[in-house]
């Protein structure tokens, strides 16, 4: 996490409420997540009308942008931009553990690779569902949050490598066996339907429509979230920061009034999109 | 003085060519019909334009000719009707036995037009010259409520929309397929009876009558064989395009409606297909260039894999493949197009990738389901307790 300046700690005094903010997320994964998600959105648009291309909403959806031809080409044209943004991830790991010998990324309390604890945690979560057991404190990515993006990073490199199989089936026929072009499409549709099952369900509600969140966990917008937020959603990770006397320096400006409207206009229209798609899915699969 | 000379001159010369028609048309009769606007006692018209007469193609006759019992004048009121078969022996006995034997409902004239102007048929103004017959048959057949009183399909509204209707209509293309091409004038049978051209083991020949290549591709197939060893199920030429919403085969329409026709019968074959990347694309209107069954099988010429000139055998799989992938190589071709995820057995290896993918799916969303509103119900109950304890939204 880049070190803030002081003088961002006292600007946000100056609002009236005094809360402190904490920051979360870089400007650079900020961006990443908007990548992914409106690159996302775009490839589960265009996908699913083929997955569903039986139903009379994915004909018109097709008819709405111009055609199959013009819904392959956004499907296409997005699965590069997730590609690229991808790549700059991995780019950037790479980066971070080989030149900068960043030991935190692959493991320690920071890092997005499963501990023992994550396994306590979720045991340990489940107890207190059923009010069997006390609420596990966090660290700074929870177990389900280490789940998504492991999902996600898998997902991608399945959903990818079948979708640029197909796109260049001539090409790859010359390295994979013939069943493998068959292959590619179920495992393509189906890990792509997971894919938009599980973020458009799971993620949205764990990670947003949930109570503690409701309606909107801003933060993966903003990049920061309130002391009170921080404390109680992150409770280990915030003792451990103030243990360590780390916890001033990640202090950061609240977000402007511009940045919260916007963040809300372009999350609340993805969930929004999100969800339809969600409707649209489940009354295919289960219509046919 | 000079011009009105002329013109009388002209009007003179006029008369002495067109006078000697019309008088052999008998002006004795045309004192009285020639006016028309005369009726009878239930009336009908029996005004008769004699120069039209003339120049029918039986102007050279007389009245009494068809007339035969008006002997004298003054005639009876009642008349019997004219019996064009008096000289049209063999159309009449073309009409015994057809659709239109009934003389009553079907009169020459329902066909031919009024009896008074019959035109030959070669000529644009007969009511059976080529481009007329469609709006000739038409006046019946396309009537949404006498077909439906005879159980037929409303066929003129499907045929004038069709290439051969619009090769007509559009171009005036006197060789394009009319009505009677295809069934027949006068002897027209149901498409029931086995001599009808349009029985459906006719249909091949029928069609091959203009499509002689085709035919004849479509008979070294295995459906021209089938129907040639009398197999009625296999399909004839009108299974697939239709019989008169017959539509240009490269059309975006035909290829979208094409699919399920062959289904209708390979139905193991369709729904495997429906699995494919060919299908899903070529669902979706617009992109209608992804492969359908025949780009594979061969349209008329369908052959089995296991003859050597279907493009569907082993060795010219490259070839057909390639005609859309560029790069098509002997492995590329073992994608299978009719491969069945569904059945261990024919597929044993996608069987399993299906298996594994669908008990990720189903095993990662149940655990989450469950999970998560578990974890709803619980935060929502703390958020409540919190609340009611005067705590904000996170505290």
């Amino acid at each position: 996490m880049p070190d803030q300046e002081p003088k961002v700690a006292e600007s946000s005094e100056k609002r009236p409420t005094g809360e402190r903010y904490f920051m979360r997320f870089t400007r650079a994964q900020r961006y990443l997540h908007a990548a992914l998600f409106t690159s996302f959105l775009g490839l589960a648009g265009t996908g699913l009308p083929l997955r569903f291309s039986e139903s009379i909403w994915a004909r018109g959806l097709a008819k709405g942008v111009g055609g199959f031809g013009a819904i392959l080409f956004f499907h296409k044209f997005c699965a590069i931009v997730l590609t690229v943004a991808f790549l700059i991830h991995v780019k950037d790991l790479f980066t971070r553990a080989v030149m900068h010998h960043e030991k935190g990324i692959f493991w320690g309390k920071t890092s997005m690779v499963a501990n023992w604890k994550d396994v306590k945690d979720l045991f340990g979560h489940l107890r207190w569902f059923l009010g069997l057991g006390p609420k596990p404190q966090f660290e700074r990515y929870a177990y389900w949050e280490k789940f998504d993006y492991w999902a996600v990073f898998w997902g991608m490199v399945v959903i990818g490598f079948s979708g640029y199989a197909m796109w260049f089936a001539p090409f790859f026929a010359h390295f994979l066996p013939g069943w493998a072009l068959n292959a590619v499409l179920v495992i393509h549709s189906e890990e792509g339907l997971l894919a938009i099952l599980f973020i458009f369900s799971i993620h949205f509600v764990n990670t947003h429509l949930r109570p503690d969140s409701f309606p909107m966990d801003m933060v993966i917008f903003t990049g920061v979230e309130s002391e009170e937020e921080f404390k109680h959603k992150r409770t280990q990770e915030y003792e451990r920061l103030k243990a360590q006397g780390k916890l001033e320096s990640r202090i950061a400006e609240a977000a402007p009034v511009w940045l919260l409207n916007f963040s809300k206009v372009v999350g609340f229209t993805a969930i929004f999109i999100g969800l339809l798609l969600l409707v649209l899915t489940l009354t295919a699969y289960f219509g046919s | 003085m000079k011009t009105v000379s002329s013109i009388a001159l002209a009007l003179g010369a006029l008369l002495v060519l067109a006078v000697p028609r019309v008088a052999a048309a008998e002006t004795d009769c045309l004192s009285c019909h020639g006016d028309k606007t005369l009726q009878d006692a239930s009336g009908h018209s029996i005004g008769v334009d004699g120069a039209k007469f003339g120049a029918s193609i039986h102007g050279s006759l007389k009245c009494g000719d068809c007339h035969a019992t008006i002997k004298d004048y003054p005639h009876p009121d009642q008349v019997t009707p004219v019996k064009c078969e008096t000289c049209h022996a063999d159309q009449a006995a073309g009409l015994v036995g057809s659709v239109h034997a009934n003389r009553a409902e079907h009169p020459c004239t329902s066909c031919h037009g009024d009896a008074h102007s019959i035109f030959p048929k070669a000529d644009s103004r007969s009511a059976v010259y080529p481009l007329n017959i469609p709006r000739t048959c038409g006046a019946c057949h396309g009537n949404a409520a006498m077909a439906q009183k005879h159980g037929l399909p409303n066929v003129y509204p499907l045929y004038i929309d069709s290439i051969h209707g619009f090769a007509l209509s559009k171009e005036g293309l006197l060789v394009a397929a009319n009505c009677q091409s295809c069934h027949g004038s006068h002897h027209i049978l149901s498409h029931k009876d086995p001599l009808s051209p349009t029985y459906k083991a006719n249909i091949p020949k029928t069609c091959g009558t203009c499509h002689a290549g085709i035919t004849e591709n479509y008979m070294g197939g295995v459906h021209g064989k089938a129907v040639a060893a009398g197999n009625l199920n296999a399909p004839v030429c009108t299974d697939c395009h239709t019989a008169h919403a017959i539509l240009q085969p490269t059309a975006a329409a035909f290829r979208m409606q094409s699919t399920p026709i062959c289904g209708s019968c390979h139905k193991d074959k369709l729904s495997t297909y429906r699995d494919t990347f060919h299908s899903q694309l070529g669902s979706l209107g617009g992109y209608v260039e992804t492969a359908r069954c025949w780009d594979c099988h061969g349209a008329h010429d369908v052959l089995p894999a296991s003859d050597p000139r279907s493009p569907i055998a082993k060795e010219n799989l490259v070839t057909t493949c390639g005609r859309c992938h560029a790069g098509a190589n002997a492995s590329f071709v073992q994608y299978q197009p009719h491969a069945n995820a569904r059945n261990r057995k024919l597929n044993p290896a996608l069987y399993f990738v299906r298996l594994f993918m669908n008990l990720l799916l189903a095993g990662t969303l149940g655990f989450f389901m469950i999970h998560t509103i578990l974890w709803l119900i619980r935060s929502r109950y703390d958020q409540i307790k919190r609340k009611a304890a005067g705590g904000g939204k996170n505290a």
